[in-house]
């Protein structure tokens, strides 16, 4: 014992988390995590944050949306501060249906289920429909969110490839065939059509017809995410894949971006048989969504002019993505290149070969300036060249320094891959992807 | 003792933010417990303007790496004549940068595992493959990188391979433009809280480190369950006087003031290694400090209610 310094039994040490015996096998991710402590950065003034997708909402006439809060407590708060129905109340629903014919699509209130943002509907339509195992095809590169729901209930993504025009149908169809192949089952498509995040790419419209097909040949459902469908740069909306599909689409709408994400308001536009076991699903989950944000969303539809505030949205965001796309074209090295968004909040960047944005993060911060790694956007450690980046947040101004100082971030890269050479990367400790869209 | 009023300084803009903003809440609580009137502080820019208009009796600093650690806050409060808990400016420089602090200790005999510094400009002018040879030819393998300055374990990785090294660098170089190439010693690691009294400073018992993955990176620093601790720490009578006296050595050495946590390695012969001293000790649910405070008895709100005490009697210095 002298010799070692220590005693030789062995005793049990303090752990520090008295329930570790006790989780469930699909909390092994859920960790600390370096990258989720850099983003804490993130939210201080200092920093450009190019990273989250929150809303522009100083375009929001705050002071007319307080007194109509106000008046519609006074008026209704005996509803609104009530338990409600757990499909959402018929004000809204049929208020919603409106919504969604601006993109083409005929529905019934009694199909829509409102939920607590479309993350929630996301979430319930997963668990509706996916076992531990099953395949989910997604985009490449798809939405960070949506990867974390599917990993939550331990379904197998599958990635399929996009281009300037969306989601590739001919590598669709042989990813099931892979899949088939595999002797694993495809539950559904999980897609993002319009200015999509991260990639900010658009399906074509040829090519909608092209992907309903296929996934009705394969009989594999499509759940249409379009939380950004209606700000499109030059006001055109392109139709919605539940317009043409009506049995084989489950579609998830949001007011996140069109309104306000604090509100947490979403929906699910699904078939009846389905619709049923949403309701019951959104009954344990959440018991109702909130009446009280969907009153103040219900006022806010019947009470303003909510396409004239698209259209201030809209106009705000082509001017932060001009920005974006102008500075980047003349700070970034050679060697980069990147998406050009018509409508939405992201531009995905591609770094030179050999750099890696998950790995030059911590310099970034130190720059000030922060971006969301490519490798959050997939299933399967892809995207180390990649970065997504948002424009909708930070003023014109804001962006510009922001994109400075990412220049001098990739050049200081630069010069230590010309001092090492091309290296494996290490990866950060702990879990991999930084909490979606709040950063 | 209860009239007092203590701004704690939390948050700040370095890589361990989310770690301070930690400190700082479970800090404030615990000063609220024991009857203090206190006000959680962003070291941002409204700092100096909430210390012109709305001056506290004293400081606590619990910022984590850059300005709270470099003596960059310390001088602000110095400038401004604000008593604080904690190392003064110029002390803090010297314990924050991991090579000086070696250096020092190595300096009067106590034994710290081998180094080299390396900044980025020394490979890029001299040529990477040639000094990364030489540095593996001088420290070993295995070795340990670490950023210079920085705390949270981030950017330190374990080199077992000399093919490993171009990718550490790089890694270690995101967090820093200077890297401390170190021995990698195996052994027992434990960590040691000082606390000055009125006898002068005391070591604290110590607390040993076994992350369950091997490894006590970020992730097993704060993620509860990760790591177990073993608080005394499981060293014989000797070793563990041993590292209570190099602790106590550090925090003289290099004159700190009111508490600092060294860390330290006993090798399997019994060698106590100096690792590195903190000026700013995490005091989050899964940090060390608070568990040694605990493991001598005392309550974390006492005792910084104490070394309150003695900032407001020593003074703005």
């Amino acid at each position: 014992m002298s010799d070692t310094g220590s005693q030789p039994a062995h005793q049990a040490g303090r752990s520090l988390d008295p329930h570790l015996g006790r989780y469930a096998a699909r909390t092994a991710g859920m960790t600390a995590s370096e990258i989720r402590a850099l983003f804490a950065v993130a939210s201080r003034p200092e920093v450009v944050s190019l990273a989250g997708g929150m809303p522009y909402l100083s375009a929001l006439p705050l002071e007319s949306l307080a007194a109509d809060v106000g008046q519609m407590i006074a008026a209704d708060g005996l509803v609104a501060l009530q338990y409600g129905s757990a499909q959402g109340t018929v004000e809204l629903r049929e208020q919603i249906c409106d919504v969604m014919a601006l993109e083409g699509i005929s529905a019934h209130p009694d199909d829509v289920v409102v939920t607590v943002g479309s993350q929630m509907g996301l979430d319930m339509v997963t668990r509706v429909f996916c076992d531990p195992g099953d395949v989910v095809l997604a985009e490449a590169p798809s939405y960070v969110g949506a990867l974390g729901t599917f990993s939550a209930y331990q379904a197998q993504v599958v990635h399929v490839e996009m281009d300037d025009a969306g989601l590739v149908p001919e590598a669709l169809r042989q990813a099931l065939a892979a899949v088939k192949a595999g002797g694993r089952r495809v539950k559904f498509l999980y897609t993002i059509p319009n200015f999509q995040n991260p990639a900010g790419v658009t399906l074509s419209v040829q090519r909608r017809a092209e992907v309903l097909e296929i996934c009705a040949q394969h009989d594999v459902l499509v759940v249409e995410d379009n939380p950004y469908g209606l700000l499109g740069f030059d006001g055109q909306t392109y139709p919605a894949l539940r317009s043409a599909d009506p049995t084989n689409v489950v579609y998830l709408g949001s007011f996140s971006k069109t309104f306000a994400p604090g509100l947490r308001v979403g929906w699910v536009l699904a078939p009846h048989a389905v619709r049923e076991k949403l309701v019951l699903a959104a009954e344990s989950a959440t018991l109702c969504p909130p009446a009280f944000t969907q009153a103040v969303v219900s006022r806010y539809l019947s009470q303003h002019d909510w396409k004239g505030q698209i259209k201030t949205y809209r106009e705000a965001y082509r001017e932060r993505r001009d920005a974006t796309l102008a500075a980047m074209e003349q700070q970034l090295p050679a060697g980069c290149t990147w998406t050009k968004p018509q409508g939405g909040f992201y531009v995905w960047l591609t770094v030179p070969e050999g750099l890696d944005t998950k790995a030059m993060l911590p310099r970034a911060v130190t720059q000030r300036v922060a971006y969301v790694p490519g490798t959050a956007f997939y299933a399967d450690s892809f995207g180390s060249r990649q970065m997504r980046l948002s424009y909708c947040y930070p003023t014109p101004e804001r962006i510009r320094e922001g994109v400075r100082r990412l220049a001098a971030v990739l050049e200081g890269e630069l010069e230590l891959l010309h001092t090492f050479g091309t290296v494996q990367h290490r990866r950060l400790s702990g879990a991999q992807t930084p909490t979606p869209d709040t950063a | 003792m209860s009239d007092r009023w203590v701004a704690v300084l939390s948050g700040g803009l370095s890589h361990e933010r989310d770690v301070s903003l930690r400190s700082g809440r479970r800090l404030s609580a615990a000063l609220r417990s024991v009857g203090l009137t206190v006000e959680e502080w962003d070291a941002d820019a409204g700092l100096l303007e909430r210390l012109r208009s709305n001056r506290p009796d004293a400081v606590v600093v619990a910022l984590h790496g850059g300005e709270g650690e470099n003596g960059s806050i310390q001088s602000i409060l110095e400038m401004f004549g604000v008593p604080y808990v904690g190392t003064d400016s110029r002390a803090c420089r010297r314990a924050w940068d991991k090579p000086t602090a070696k250096a020092e200790l190595a300096r009067v005999g106590l034994t710290t595992p081998g180094w080299v510094v390396l900044p980025h400009s020394t490979f890029r002018e001299l040529g990477a493959q040639a000094v990364l040879d030489a540095l593996v030819d001088r420290v070993g393998l295995p070795l340990i990188l670490k950023p210079d300055q920085g705390g949270s374990a981030l950017g330190t990785q374990v080199v077992r391979e000399a093919s490993e090294l171009p990718a550490a660098m790089v890694g270690c170089l995101a967090y820093g433009d200077t890297v401390l190439a170190e021995q990698f010693v195996e052994g027992i690691e434990v960590a040691v809280g000082v606390l000055d009294g009125t006898d002068g400073p005391e070591a604290l018992p110590a607390v040993e480190i076994s992350p369950t993955t091997g490894t006590y990176d970020y992730t097993a620093r704060y993620t509860a369950g990760l790591t177990e601790f073993h608080t005394p720490a499981r060293l014989t009578p000797a070793a563990t006087a041993e590292v209570g006296e190099l602790a106590v050595a550090a925090h003289r050495l290099l004159g700190l003031r009111d508490v600092s946590r060294t860390t330290a390695i006993v090798a399997p012969d019994g060698t106590v290694n100096f690792l590195q001293v903190n000026v700013s000790p995490g005091l989050t649910e899964t940090s060390l400090l608070p568990m040694a405070i605990e493991a001598a008895g005392r309550s974390l709100g006492d005792t910084f209610a104490s070394l309150i005490e003695r900032a407001v009697t020593r003074g703005p210095r």
